[in-house]
Order: C-alpha cells, then sequence, then structure tokens
C-alpha cells in the first residue's frame, strides 16, 4: 500500500505545496529574529494572492491560449508593492505605535480577509482561472526517471522559494545586516547602545516579511492553483508562523518542518484519492496533528529571539 | 594645551585631552536626577565618581554617552562644544562606555559582538576574520584574554567584562565610562581589571570609574567626585581622601562600617540541605550537590560571584523550584518539594533577590502587601472576611517599628523607594520571628542608611535564635554580619570557613572555584 501511496508524483505535489509556506515563514523569521511577531501573515497572503491575480488577468491578452511572461512578471510585482505597503503599515503599527502583537496581528488577518474578498467581489462576478507559471521542463534532467518528475518538473516560484532557504542563511549569518538584526532580536539595548538604531533594523525586517508573505500568496494564485476565491490561502499564514517556531528559527529547520507537512499533507491527498479505508475527515486532520506533536518536541531554543513581542524605547 | 601634533593612542586614536561637562540638568518625571552639575576628566587619569545608588552616575554617564538627553547644560571636549544625540555619536567623538549591565548579546560569538554595528571592510558582508585578528590584537595589548570565536553564553562574568572594554576599545575609545564595573567581579577579577586599567591610562586614555564601593575607588582613581540626590557635594584628589571622609560625603552623615555582635553559642541543627541538586532556568546543572547545615543564632553567609546557583538555592529551599535530587530537612523535618505557604507555617521566612518581581505586588497598598502571608488568618480574619481593625492595627506597628516611610498604610507600593520596600518586606518576614530566614541579596540597591538598618535587623534576629542564611555578592556585607562563610561555585559548595579565619584572598581564589579542604563547621 505504501507504494500506492508514496509515489514520485506525490513527492512532486508535496514539494510544490511547501513553497507558500517557505516564502511566508522565512519572511516571518526575518520579523521575528528582528524581535517582531506579525501574526497577520495570512491577511498578507490574502491580498498579495488576491493582487497578482488581478495584475494577471488584467493583463494577459485576451485569447491568450498559453502564459503571458509579462503578465505573471507584472503580478509579482504588484503582489511585492502590497507586500511592500502592508509591511510598512505592519512595521508603523508594531514598532512605532508598539502595539500588543499577537493582536494587532489579528487586525491585520481580519483587513486582509476582508480587503480581499471584497476586492474579488467588486471585481469579479464568478471564479475564474488565469494562465499561471508553467513548469520548467529541464532539457534530459526532466526524464531522470522519480527525481526528473520531483525536481526538475516544477516552475520558477517553486524554485525561488527554495533558492531563498540559503539566501536567507546567507543574509542572517554572513552580512552586517544579518548581524544587526539578530542582535536587535536578542537585546535591543545592548545594539542601541552600539549605535544601531532598532527602529530602522526591525522595519526593515517587517517590511521584508511582508513583501515575502505576499509573494507567498501570489505563488499560490498564480504559481499554483491559479485562481482567486475568497479566503484562497486557508490559514496557510497561521502555519506558516507555526514552521518558524518549529524550525527554531532558522531557515533550513523552516525549510524542513515546511516539507515535512506539505509532504504529510499530500500523502494525505493522494489516501483520500485512492480510498484506504479511513474516513478522509480524519485523515485530513493528520498534518495538522503532526504539527502540533512536532511543535511540542523541536524545543531547541538557542536562537528564539529574546526580545520577541517587546517593543524597544530608550528610557531617555 | 593645544600640541602640534595630536598625540595617538596605542589603538590609532587621537586622545581626549579633556572632556568637560557643565551644568548638567535631568529631569525624569518627579525626579531631579543631576541637579546642575559640573564633572571632567583628563586624558592619563582615573576620575572615580562616587555614591549611593539612585545619587544620578548612571544618568550623568549616559547624558554623555547619548542614551539620555540633558534638560539643560554642555559637554566640551578639548574645549570644543559637542553635542551628543545618540550612543553613534558618542562613538565617533571617541567615548565608550561599559554599562552597569552587560551590553552583550548572548547567542553572539565575541567577535560578532565586537562587530556589532561596525562598518566591515567588506560592506555589505561581515568580515570576522579581520575583527577576530584586530580583537587578538587588542587584548594582547592591554592584558585582556578572550576568545574571538566563543558564543558570549558560555562566558564566565569575568569573561564576559572582558569583552565589553575590547568591544569599547575596538570603536577607538579615548575615553571610557565603566559604570560599575566590578560590582559582579571575584577580588582576584576586580585585581586584573585594574591591571587593564592602568596601563590603558598610562598610554593616555582617560577613564571614569563608577562605584559604591570606598576601597575600589580609593586604589584605582587618580581624583574622587561625590554625587549625592543628584548633586556634586565634594570633589578631591584621591590621595587627599579617607574611607571615613567619603562615607560621609556620600550619605551626608557618619556611619558605621563595623558592627559589633555580641557572641552567641550556635543552638542546634535547624536547616539541613543534603547533596541538592536542582535546574536552572535554562535546564542546565544549578546545583551539583550543595551540603548545609544552619544552627539557631548563627549567620552563615553565602559568598560567591552571582549565578552560581544562589537563587537557585534559594527557591529550592523555600520551594519554588523542584529539587532533581537531594533534600532539605527543616527541624529534622523533611520539607523538600512543600509549598511556600507550608514552609511559612512551619516557620521559614524569605526575602527574595528580585525584591519587586518575587517580593511584592507593586500596585498593592503598603498594608496589602505587608498582609500578603496572613491576611487569611486568625485575627486578621474570621472566616472568608478581613477584619480590617485587626489588619490596621498590625500594620501599623510594623510600620512604626521598621520604620517604613510611608504617608500611610493606603499609599501603593510602587511610590516607595527601594530601601524602604525592602524594609517592609523585612517587617513582613521577621514580624513571626522565623526559624530559619533565607535573605537573598537583602541590602542590594538599598542606600547606605537603610542597609545599616537591615543589617542592624539581621543581628537582633540572631541574637533572638534565627538561623539565618544570608546569600550575598557583597564579600564586605557578608564579613561584617556572617559567623561563617560558605563560598558558591558553579552549583558546589567550594568551602566553609570560620569568619574569624577568613581573608579576601582566600574567599576570593574560592569563588573564583579554587576548592579548600579543610572546613570549619
Ligand atoms: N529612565 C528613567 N526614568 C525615570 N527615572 C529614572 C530613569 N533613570 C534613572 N531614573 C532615576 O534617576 C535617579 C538616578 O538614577 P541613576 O542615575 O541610575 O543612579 P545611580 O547610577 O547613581 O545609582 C534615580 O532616582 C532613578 O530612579
Ligand atoms: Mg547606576
Amino acid at each position: 500500500m505504501i507504494e500506492d501511496l508514496l509515489t514520485a508524483s506525490v513527492i512532486a505535489s508535496g514539494i510544490r505545496l511547501a513553497m507558500p509556506y517557505l516564502y511566508a515563514a522565512i519572511g516571518e523569521t526575518f520579523g521575528q529574529r528582528s524581535g517582531v511577531l506579525n501574526l497577520g501573515v495570512e491577511g498578507v497572503m490574502l491580498l498579495g494572492a488576491y493582487s497578482s491575480f488581478w495584475g494577471v488577468y488584467q493583463l494577459t491578452p485576451d485569447k491568450a491560449t498559453s502564459f503571458d511572461p509579462m503578465a505573471l512578471a507584472a503580478g509579482v510585482l504588484v503582489a511585492v508593492l502590497v507586500g511592500l505597503l502592508m509591511g510598512l503599515a505592519t512595521a508603523f503599527i508594531n514598532v512605532t505605535l508598539q502595539a500588543e502583537q499577537g493582536i494587532s496581528g489579528i487586525g491585520i488577518y481580519l483587513f486582509g480577509l476582508g480587503m480581499s474578498t471584497l476586492l474579488f467581489q467588486k471585481n469579479f462576478s464568478q471564479v475564474v482561472t488565469v494562465k499561471g507559471f508553467p513548469k520548467i521542463h529541464f532539457p534530459v534532467l526532466s526524464d531522470i526517471p522519480l527525481i526528473g518528475e520531483i525536481f526538475f518538473r516544477q516552475n520558477l516560484l517553486v524554485y525561488g522559494a527554495f533558492a531563498l532557504i540559503p539566501l536567507a542563511w546567507f543574509v542572517l549569518h554572513k552580512t552586517t545586516f544579518g548581524l544587526r538584526l539578530r542582535a536587535v532580536g536578542q537585546n535591543p539595548e545592548a545594539a542601541d547602545s552600539m549605535g544601531i538604531s532598532v527602529t530602522r533594523v526591525r522595519y526593515m525586517a517587517v517590511i521584508i516579511g511582508g513583501v515575502l508573505a505576499s509573494v507567498a500568496g501570489a505563488s499560490m494564485s498564480i504559481g499554483h492553483l491559479n485562481v482567486f476565491q475568497q479566503n484562497l490561502t486557508d490559514g496557510r499564514g497561521f502555519i506558516a508562523v507555526a514552521l518558524v517556531y518549529f524550525g527554531s528559527w532558522r531557515p533550513y529547520g523552516v525549510m524542513y518542518g515546511a516539507l515535512l507537512f506539505s509532504l504529510v499533507t499530500a500523502l494525505q491527498i493522494k489516501a483520500v484519492t485512492i480510498g484506504i479505508g479511513i474516513p478522509s475527515e480524519l485523515l485530513s486532520m493528520t498534518p495538522y496533528l503532526l504539527t502540533i506533536i512536532a511543535l511540542i518536541f523541536a524545543s531547541r531554543r538557542i536562537d528564539q529571539p529574546a526580545a520577541l513581542t517587546r517593543p524597544f524605547e530608550r528610557g531617555e | 594645551m593645544s600640541d602640534a601634533t595630536p598625540q595617538l593612542l596605542p589603538t590609532g586614536q587621537s586622545r581626549i585631552e579633556h572632556m568637560e561637562m557643565r551644568g548638567i540638568v535631568k529631569r525624569f518625571p518627579g525626579v531631579l536626577a543631576c541637579n546642575s552639575i559640573n564633572f571632567d576628566v583628563r586624558a592619563g587619569e582615573v576620575h572615580a565618581l562616587l555614591g549611593e545608588n539612585g545619587a544620578g552616575k548612571s544618568t550623568l554617564m549616559k547624558i554623555l554617552y547619548g542614551l539620555y538627553h540633558a534638560n539643560e547644560g554642555e559637554v566640551f571636549l578639548d574645549g570644543q562644544r559637542v553635542s551628543i544625540h545618540s550612543p553613534s555619536d558618542a562613538i565617533a567623538h571617541g567615548i565608550g562606555m561599559i554599562h552597569q549591565h552587560f551590553m552583550l548579546v548572548p547567542s553572539l560569538t565575541v567577535a560578532e559582538n565586537v562587530a556589532l554595528g561596525q562598518r566591515s571592510a567588506r560592506e555589505p558582508l561581515l568580515d570576522l576574520n579581520a575583527v577576530s585578528k584586530r580583537i587578538r590584537l587588542l587584548a594582547d595589548t592591554y592584558g585582556l584574554r578572550v576568545d574571538p570565536s566563543q558564543p558570549v553564553w558560555q562566558l564566565a562574568v569575568g569573561e564576559r567584562q572582558r569583552v565589553e572594554i575590547v568591544k569599547a576599545l575596538y570603536r577607538g575609545a579615548a575615553l571610557l565610562i565603566l559604570d560599575e564595573p566590578t560590582a559582579v567581579l571575584t577580588p582576584q577579577e576586580v585585581n586584573d581589571l585594574f591591571k587593564t586599567f592602568h596601563q590603558m591610562v598610562k598610554d593616555g586614555h582617560a577613564l571614569i570609574f563608577i562605584s559604591h564601593k570606598l576601597h575600589e575607588v580609593l586604589a584605582i582613581s587618580d581624583r574622587i567626585t561625590v554625587l549625592r540626590d543628584g548633586c556634586v557635594v565634594g570633589s578631591t584628589p584621591t590621595r587627599e581622601a579617607t574611607k571615613k571622609s567619603l562615607a560621609q560625603m556620600m550619605v551626608g552623615r557618619e556611619v558605621i562600617l563595623q558592627y559589633d555582635q555580641p557572641p552567641v553559642d550556635a543552638g542546634a541543627v535547624r536547616l539541613k540541605v543534603e547533596n541538592l541538586h536542582a535546574q536552572s532556568d535554562r535546564g542546565t546543572a544549578a546545583l551539583r550537590g550543595v551540603n548545609l547545615e544552619l544552627c539557631a543564632g548563627e549567620i552563615l553567609g553565602l559568598a560567591g560571584v552571582s549565578g552560581n546557583g544562589q537563587r537557585e538555592l534559594s527557591e529550592v529551599i523555600f520551594g519554588l523550584r523542584p529539587a532533581t535530587q537531594g533534600k532539605v530537612e527543616l527541624e529534622g523535618q523533611p520539607i523538600t518539594g512543600a509549598s511556600p505557604a507550608h514552609l511559612n507555617k512551619l516557620g521559614l521566612s524569605y526575602i527574595p533577590e528580585e525584591r519587586m518581581v518575587d517580593g511584592v505586588i507593586k500596585d498593592f497598598t503598603v498594608a496589602e502587601n505587608l498582609m500578603l502571608q496572613d491576611h487569611a488568618r486568625p485575627p486578621y480574619a474570621f472566616n472568608i472576611f478581613v477584619n480590617p481593625r485587626a489588619v490596621a492595627h498590625h500594620c501599623a506597628e510594623l510600620i512604626r517599628n521598621f520604620n517604613i516611610r510611608t504617608p500611610n498604610q493606603e499609599t501603593p507600593l510602587k511610590s516607595l523607594s527601594g530601601g524602604n520596600i525592602q524594609k517592609l518586606i523585612l517587617a513582613r518576614e521577621l514580624a513571626r520571628t522565623p526559624r530559619v530566614l533565607i535573605a537573598a541579596q537583602p541590602t542590594r540597591g538599598v542606600d547606605i542608611g537603610a542597609t545599616e538598618y537591615i543589617h542592624q535587623r539581621l543581628l537582633e534576629q540572631r541574637t533572638k535564635g534565627t538561623a539565618t542564611l544570608l546569600i550575598s555578592e557583597d564579600l564586605d556585607e557578608i564579613l561584617a554580619l556572617a559567623d561563617r562563610i560558605a563560598v558558591i561555585y558553579e552549583g558546589e559548595i567550594v568551602g566553609i570557613v570560620d569568619r574569624a579565619a577568613a581573608s579576601i584572598e582566600e574567599l576570593g581564589l574560592m569563588m573564583a572555584g579554587v576548592r579548600r579542604e579543610s572546613t570549619a563547621s
């Protein structure tokens, strides 16, 4: 039975499912490493998903039979801009106004949910599809059995998501910006006394988080499902926040968590389709159950930002 | 005063020949922290700033370092007026500060901590190799042993202090502010640190040394300025100062530097700690087999550098932290793991180290805080009701007996001074004449007046037969009060000596982990 379940196509789909988690959770990692918890990821994802979908829909020529590269690039750009604005707003609320971060995040989520739903209902009367990012077939490589299907027939956004992991690690550990960011999340007073602007670093981190959350949404609406509908992301933004804890605030840890979660999801979908005699309602709980169990046991907390959710203010 | 060629320090920076602060005024809501202060320091000297807790020393220095902004006053460097708005301005002017509380990021390595906020030669990339190289160079020049690749959380306090100094030198500090740098060091570490300071001064650095320890100030400085309540009360060359004259300036009246202690015959064993093990908050071993016996009518001092298990020991004894192994007995009864409420009834009292967190409730009134433990017992309560008259009467008595300065019983606790809050805790804990008292850092952050008072009370309690465990990082306090002194290091008792037989040098060595074989019991 396990051979029926664990096929190359299931693994390939697991990898695809990991994509939005990777973008969103890496973005959230930046924010949290600087000491800001943003629970509003889900809302920003929805806005990114909607706005990029809208962009691609508007710009793809009417009778196009295949994808339009310019329209796709514009779609991603729109998502980046929306993410930038949402990141800026989030930073203003959490860093400048020093809001209670658990609560302000819920506000941002509800705003994103409401706004994306409203715009969708206003501009689209029914569910339509767009021509999203196509799979890239690498010559030769994509024909290798198993490996080819799993690794070399994905789309550009999937590769982007995985490229982000070493990039994020590099930025965090090998650049002066990364050092400032980690310091600000661990001990803002120390960073401040070394002449670092805690506010500026946190703004940067939260904006990076916003942009990546928005791209995470786009990766679903124009890089995987190629549709938009109300609440398209369906809680993935919250899972992404959990994955940051799961991965102990480390990019590679986050990646392992995202892969584990998505592979189990892919398996569960497959199990439901081929029918293995367990009610699908129970099966669909498994990824979430697994996350909770893993979170309980994943408690290596050396990199936990000591100043997480703590606003910084000099005594003056 | 202006040389043709400016002299350079060994670090390659130019010297600050003269720094002067004039007429500095700083107001906080309800406090005048600095009241028109004039202060200066020259290259090649140590100018000590002495004063009690709350005198305004840190505030004045934070103004110089750009962390606080003065309401009035000016700062001059080599005759030029400068405005320092932030630490980066101060750093750019060659001013460095070692803060009273370490300003290090524990999860980062030494080199990363040092590189923090500095431009890298390979911007935007880090260049930790170059940083490490320069750290080694500085470390050699000034005798500061540090390993650039070690994460800071693995370092002992003494090493952390060295990292702080390297950090300031790396930034080209010509003037260094040292805000109570010795507070957490062993006497030997203090000696090493002073050697470094001497070297720096010889090279032409200007040092400002802050402390409230008189002997250190006398040992290291060239000039001394004393602050009290935000005002300069006097400034004198060190060779003309004595401990007595300085103490008097600090407090504004004569102080007792030595207590008489009538000999008390130690009685039966009241508290026995056997092979006690416990974990720290981080899950590491904090206590590793502690053995202690505490007798009626004695004060047992527990000396040691902070973070060696003192807090965990007091918490395990008082039932606030589970023991992983071993046992505690109160007058022969096992009490390991008993609840604080139960221990209270058995006659165990506890003065916690973090008094604002573990000792009182800030937003409650003075009376409520005094009654935290006894409010549900007769005569202060009948059934579920509080008896307000009995409570008011009892509180009035405690406030009077323990000399707690408060407008009235209904004053919110948070408006009291540190010394008075500590007196309140003392009143609550001593009112029932406890069988055993655990006093953790009872005078930390408390002014000299209140310290004296608290010490007298502890001695009085000793005469009444209470067995006291006095946990303190202040060796002078332990030497002044204890009958026997136990030294704790990394969760183990490295030795117990009689006070009469103890020397500072020996205690210092024990605090650094050197074991002592023969023990007095
Ligand atoms: N950030 C602040 N806000 C309000 N009051 C403060 C602040 N910092 C210090 N103070 C007050 O200023 C006074 C001087 O404090 P401080 O300079 O820390 O004293 P010292 O370093 O001499 O012990 C104290 O009364 C203290 O409570
Ligand atoms: Mg101070």
